[in-house]
């Protein structure tokens, strides 16, 4: 296969939960007010004195196999350049099927009529920017890349650190991979 | 197995193999439209750096502005405070800048002070009418009468406009609510403060501790990116901290330490610490006095002793003491920030500073390095008369001798007739929400009435404002260019703010306000420059920088500096000695006891909760609670409350609670955090919330305003700060 | 919060957080009046094709055009639930084999002129006469009519598969939103359909029917409601036996917050009180006829409305 195949990291041991990742991303895709593409997930375990805390910054897994994009009628919801999820907004009718489809709840609808979400800031990727959540993270806890480049800063810490997918027994193959 | 649906459709439709082929054709073909990539066009046709103000850290920005909107602010990678990177807040400027609630007009007040009537004045009345009230408070009461509370990196220009009136009461909240025992203990024990930004070199530590400082929460940017460089290299981390913050949830060792214990804690490392040897001989040998005396005085103090007062188990204390000084001398005790808690808080912060000396870490890499800065050249201009008289910020018959900035309460309390050695009779207020941020809200309030004039720069209608005899409204940081920064740091450097774009409604710039006033009240010849710009030119180009590229880059970064002992440079300790000062013979001969003494809280009745309260990552006290555009990810405060006590209690959580304190006052309703990550002797909630000014018409009435509950505060006796956790509150639900 | 495990989300988007409610009423009635066209057709079509030579009831025969009504007030629900109506034409400038709504959006062109066609083949000699007399509409429908006779026997069947399709997709639609652990069991598609089978019956039954018909239509509406009755304990003993979000699932209709509903709408007064009075009446004709046919409706619509919100608030989520 040629061409980049986008994945993300976080890295749960140094996220702080601060959510300049979130605001970030409203900022650069003018995310309208009272939604989000990407969010927070702060999840402690145990029992005090004993707890467990783990910070996730979530958004589109961008799946290998993403269920949206086969429940789309229109073809609106489709696999973009390196495997990214997008939705085209003009041919997106607002039927909601991609939304009940997505295990992640990772879509909305934008007041604008089509269904939203993560692009993987595929705009910036182009000019070889990196994702707005990526580039303002204060704990440099996000990555973007490419998978198939055994190189990349993303498949590095996936051959280098323990990590997981979120849900991975619905079989969508999310490629946002949580460092642990 | 969960997907079997998916699988069956896919079947069902490969099996109509020629559906499916027609199908993939059929939507290309059809949808010969494309699926070009989007782009949401946030990009400015401008980007103009400079320098962020939400909060007092001043990270470098760079604002994108499309026609003439501000569409996102970015961290700027040449800025070595941002490194291209922002907290949370950063990017939240322009909910600043186009909050629809913000000051447009100067108000003059029409009725009582704090009854909230104004009416707009053009800015000649509003100048005017603040030069009046300067002028009769000079003629009547002298120029030291004037006060000015001044918190954010506009201020520099009214420091200087009362500097040239001659009063030297200038005071921030930042002091004695904030980081002054830190400055004071430090200065005791190395001859020198930490300063803002923090001289920690966090990076490059090996373990860090912090007592308290909830970095994460507590989003100084720098430091945060610090914390996470240091974690992701390995470094370890203890965290003393009552509450499961953030940083505890990463740390190696989290010691849920009962509140206002933690000098005992401290002392018992320090016990442990001596006792094993584990100290930087060498170190301490050569760069330190006092130490047979510390021997002594900790000989008792051991991990057993400090578990009665702690309810740490004593193996833990040890454990962690050899933990921390495994690291050394790339270990660091964090000297905190907002340290005014318990009335002790110089002594315990002394003790981090011992502590620190213990483990040689000041000067080392990993440790505090020593700072670099670049030298800016004054802007030459008339020099100041004679001295003006001490402030008034200590009451009759007290004094603080380790004070090292004047105290915020104390000037409040001056305002009270007959309090202190001369009556404080008019306030300039800028840029600090004093109802907010002053223990004892009903203190401050009495003071005001006493008051012959006050009046108020902000850019919101902030509760202070509704106390101003005139409110001056401020352009936004983004709006105009202030002093520039060139703070003491790891690299030498100085930035620029410069305005992104114009000044919007009738706000003007804090430089022109603070010039305008100064003509009418006869100071012309202290502010000569034409503008701010011009004045920032002028001193960055005596200075020798490039003046093109500092506005092209917001900022200049000088050659790096030596910052360390490992880098070559030499320590000098500003203390009487000469060297670190693990015993304070100052504090002896003060009458203070010379090594940290240990004295238990007050333990709080039964029934009733320690209060706590912190920071949230995105948000800046109250400062930004009504920045539409942050709340967006946090609108509202709520009370932690340990679940098991919840659970006695009979409360659920999520639902709406009112917290009571010792003198029956009562918050906000704001809701339960029933949780396990606190102790169950206290509660917590983020600073900022429960605002009441009309104004504020986003923040009004979302959660619980804590200044109110500190009804009371146990006073710092080396520097008067004052301590604010030790008011107790019992916990209700909300009556419908 | 579960057990031990506190969870703390920044994510409240509309219609998403805290439980998904993206689809409102809109689908419910549309798959719910799908359902219904669907048996309508196959009922309809069927018997004819059973007993080609028995004479049919004016309801009967004008059964067609009701479905056609009955279709066009669904696909009106439909299209009141498309974020961006303009773009309603695009379901047709694609055809995506593995989107049921893609499916659907073909299926219900192909069901128009099926059941126009049913219909006109359908009309009474009187009726026909009617018609063709004005003088605008005879060029057209004469040839028409002389098409649809000849090809009766063809247009039946078609008119079976069309509403087996139908009903089938209605189910299939959310049947694939393996998302939901609430859908992800293979007894939607098939429970959806005899549920339509069901309703379209109880609808046939609220007209005039004769008694032969009405015999058919009862036998029919049986067996399709044990069918669901089947259908349903299995879906629920697939929950019971799957993994933590099929527990989710079935906790929603065992315990959680659509248990009565479920029970009492869907179970009880859907299902098993229009059938005891339907095995009953059978024998002895009860007064009230109307009762079970319009609680057969009622207890179709609250299936689907209780399997969309139970469903759209299932997840995989760890938090509820
Ligand atoms: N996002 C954001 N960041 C900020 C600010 C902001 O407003 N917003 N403000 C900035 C300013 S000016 C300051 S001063 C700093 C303040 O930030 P810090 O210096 O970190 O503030 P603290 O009051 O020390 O920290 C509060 C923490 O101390 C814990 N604590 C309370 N009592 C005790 C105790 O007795 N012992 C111990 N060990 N811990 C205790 C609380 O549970 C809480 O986790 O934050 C700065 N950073
Ligand atoms: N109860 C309680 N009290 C506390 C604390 C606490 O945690 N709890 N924390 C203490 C600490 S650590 C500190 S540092 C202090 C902080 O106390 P303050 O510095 O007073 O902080 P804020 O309350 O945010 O007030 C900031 C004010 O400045 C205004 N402002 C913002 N930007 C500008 C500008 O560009 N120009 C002008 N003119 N005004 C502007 C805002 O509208 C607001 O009114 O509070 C202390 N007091
Ligand atoms: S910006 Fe980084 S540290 Fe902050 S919440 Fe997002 S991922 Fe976590
Ligand atoms: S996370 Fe959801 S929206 Fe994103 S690709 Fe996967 S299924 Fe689609
Ligand atoms: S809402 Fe838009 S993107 Fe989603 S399935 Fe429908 S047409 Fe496709
Ligand atoms: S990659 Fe871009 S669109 Fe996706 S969450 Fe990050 S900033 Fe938002
Ligand atoms: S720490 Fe955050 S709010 Fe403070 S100056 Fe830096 S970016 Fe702005
Ligand atoms: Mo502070």
């Amino acid at each position: 296969m040629t061409g980049p195949r986008w994945a993300m990291t976080v890295d749960t041991r140094l996220c702080v939960a601060c959510k300049a990742c979130v605001l970030a991303c409203k900022a650069e895709n003018a995310v309208p007010d009272g939604f989000c593409r990407d969010w927070l997930v702060e999840e402690t375990r145990g029992e005090f004195p004993e707890l467990h805390a783990q910070n996730r910054s979530e958004r589109c897994n961008h799946c290998s196999e993403p269920p949206c994009v086969d429940a789309c009628p229109t073809g609106a919801s489709h696999v973009a350049g390196g495997g990214a999820v997008l939705v085209t907004h003009d041919k997106c009718t607002g039927c909601k099927a991609c939304i009940a489809a997505c295990p992640y709840d990772a879509r909305y609808v934008h007041p604008g009529g089509w269904v939203d979400k993560c692009t993987f800031c595929l705009h910036r990727a182009q000019r070889g920017d990196q994702p707005a959540c990526v580039s303002v993270c204060p704990t440099y806890c996000l990555d973007f890349g490419d998978l198939g480049d055994p190189d990349s800063v993303v498949s590095h810490k996936l051959r280098e650190r323990r990590f997981k997918v979120l849900h991975p027994e619905t079989g969508c193959g999310p490629n946002v991979y949580f460092l642990e | 197995m969960a997907y079997t649906r998916r699988e069956f459709i896919r079947i069902a439709g490969a099996g109509a193999g020629a559906a499916a082929v027609g199908s993939g054709l059929a939507s290309r073909w059809w949808g010969a439209d494309g699926d070009p990539v989007p782009d949401p066009g946030t990009d400015g046709d401008r980007v103009v750096p400079s320098f962020c103000e939400l909060c007092f850290w001043k990270c470098g920005i760079l604002c994108h502005v499309k026609d003439g909107r501000v569409t996102k602010i970015v961290g700027n990678p040449k800025h070595p405070l941002s490194r291209g990177r922002l907290c949370p807040r950063g990017t939240g400027g322009t909910g600043l800048l186009y909050d629809p609630d913000r000051l447009k007009k100067p108000l003059l007040r029409v009725n009582g002070r704090g009854g909230q009537s104004f009416r707009e004045v053009e800015w000649p009345e509003a100048l005017d009418r603040v030069a009046d009230g300067l002028k009769a408070l000079r003629d009547k009461h002298g120029p030291e009468a004037l006060a000015l509370y001044t918190h954010g990196y506009g201020g520099s220009w009214f420091k200087h406009l009362l500097r040239a009136y001659g009063s030297a009461n200038v005071a921030a909240p930042s002091y004695a609510q904030c980081r002054g025992p830190r400055e004071a203990g430090f200065r005791l024990t190395f001859g020198q403060g930490v300063g803002s930004p923090e001289n920690t070199d966090m990076e490059n530590a090996r373990c860090i501790t912090l007592l308290g400082s909830h970095l994460g929460e507590n989003m100084h940017n720098t430091q945060v990116q610090d914390f996470a460089l240091a974690l992701s290299r390995g470094a370890g981390l203890v965290v003393v901290d009552p509450r499961f913050s953030v940083a505890a949830g990463k740390a190696d060792h989290w010691l849920p330490i009962k509140p206002g214990t933690d000098l005992a804690l401290l002392l018992a490392w320090i016990h442990v610490i001596l006792a094993e040897g584990l100290y930087d001989h060498e170190y301490v040998e050569k760069y330190a006095v006092g130490l047979d005396k510390l021997r002594e005085h900790v000989a008792d103090k051991t991990p057993e002793w400090a578990y009665a007062a702690t309810t740490l188990p004593p193996e833990k204390i040890v454990e962690t003491a050899r933990f921390l000084a495994g690291a050394r001398p790339a270990s660091l005790v964090h000297p905190g920030r907002h340290v005014t808690w318990y009335g002790d808080d110089t002594q315990r912060t002394r003790a981090v500073a011992i502590l620190n000396a213990l483990l040689g870490s000041w000067g080392r890499r990993g440790g505090f390095f020593l700072p670099a800065q670049l030298p800016l050249p004054k802007y030459p201009y008339t020099h100041y008369g004679t001295e003006p008289k001490p402030p008034a910020d200590v009451a009759k018959g007290h004094n603080y001798p380790f004070a090292d900035e004047t105290i915020a309460s104390g000037v409040c309390e001056a305002s009270i007739p007959g309090t202190a050695d001369y009556d404080i009779k008019g306030w300039l207020v800028y840029g600090t929400n004093l109802m907010l941020a002053l223990p004892e809200p009903e203190k401050t309030k009495q003071a005001i009435q006493a008051l012959d004039f006050i009046a108020v720069v902000d850019v919101l209608p902030a509760e202070i404002t509704g106390w101003a005899d005139v409110v001056l409204p401020e352009s936004t940081y983004l709006e105009r260019c202030d002093e520039l920064d060139a703070p003491p740091w790891r690299v030498p450097f100085a930035a620029v703010r410069q305005p992104v774009v114009e000044p919007m409604y009738d706000s003007k710039p804090g430089w022109w306000i603070a010039r305008e006033i100064a003509h009418r009240v006869g100071l012309a010849d202290y502010f000569p420059w034409k503008d701010s710009v011009e004045y920032a030119m002028q001193r960055a180009h005596a200075a020798g920088l490039d003046c093109d590229v500092m506005k092209r880059d917001g900022v200049v970064v000088g050659a790096p500096a030596a910052i360390t002992i490992e880098d070559g440079v030499e320590p000098a300790f500003d203390t009487p000695s000469g060297k670190i000062e693990l015993y304070s013979q100052a504090l002896a001969d003060a009458g203070f006891d010379p090594l940290p003494e240990f004295t238990p809280p007050e333990e709080p009745p039964p029934g009733m909760f320690r209060l706590l309260f912190g920071r949230s990552p995105v948000h800046t006290f109250g400062r930004t609670t009504n920045n539409r555009f942050l709340s967006q990810v946090m609108s509202s405060n709520e009370l932690w409350l340990n679940r098991r006590a919840a659970d006695e209690l009979g409360l659920a959580d999520g639902e709406q609670v009112v917290v009571v304190n010792q003198d029956e006052v009562r918050s906000e309703p704001l809701a339960l955090r029933a949780t396990q990550r606190i102790r169950s002797d206290c509660v917590y909630l983020v600073h900022g919330y429960g605002h009441d000014a009309p104004g504020l018409r986003f923040a009004r009435g979302r959660g619980a305003n804590d200044t109110r509950l500190v009804t009371r505060t146990k006073i710092d006796p080396l520097m008067g700060g004052t301590g604010m956790n030790v008011n107790f509150v019992r916990v209700e639900r909300r009556q419908p | 919060m579960t057990g031990n495990l506190e969870v703390v989300t920044t994510r409240h988007n509309a219609a998403i957080d805290p439980v998904l409610s993206a689809w409102g009423w809109e689908i419910p009635v549309y798959l719910f009046l799908g359902g219904l066209v669907a048996g309508l057709l196959i009922l309809g079509a069927g018997y004819e094709l059973l007993h080609p030579d028995r004479p049919r009831s004016r309801a009967l025969r004008a059964m067609p055009f009701a479905a056609l009504g009955l279709l066009s007030l669904g696909m009106l629900a439909l299209f009141l639930d498309l974020a961006h109506k303009l773009h309603v034409y695009r379901f047709y400038l694609a055809f995506r084999w593995t989107s049921p709504m893609s499916w659907g959006s073909w299926i219900l062109l192909l069901v128009y002129p099926v059941a126009f066609l049913h219909g006109v083949g359908s009309l009474t000699a009187g009726q026909r006469e009617t018609l063709l007399a004005r003088r605008a509409l005879a060029p057209l429908l004469r040839p028409l009519l002389r098409w649809a006779d000849r090809a009766r026997r063809a247009v039946l069947k078609t008119s079976v598969v069309a509403g087996l399709g139908l009903g089938l997709y209605t189910g299939l639609l959310l049947g694939t939103l393996a998302a939901r652990p609430q859908w992800n069991t293979a007894v939607l598609g098939p429970l959806f359909l005899a549920s339509g089978l069901s309703t379209g019956a109880a609808f046939l039954l609220l007209f005039r029917l004769d008694e032969r018909e009405h015999d058919f239509v009862v036998r029919w509406d049986v067996g399709a409601i044990l069918v669901e009755l089947l259908l349903l304990g299995a879906m629920l003993l697939g929950f019971a036996a799957g993994d933590r979000s099929a527990q989710h699932a079935l906790y929603h209709l065992m315990g959680g917050p659509w248990t009565s509903a479920f029970w009492s709408l869907v179970v009880f007064a859907g299902l098993l009180v229009p059938l005891a009075m339907e095995l009953i009446g059978r024998r002895r004709r009860l007064p009230l006829a109307a009762l079970a046919p319009a609680l057969i409706l009622a207890g179709g619509f609250a299936l689907r409305w209780v399997l969309l919100v139970a469903g759209q608030a299932s997840s995989f989520r760890e938090f509820p």
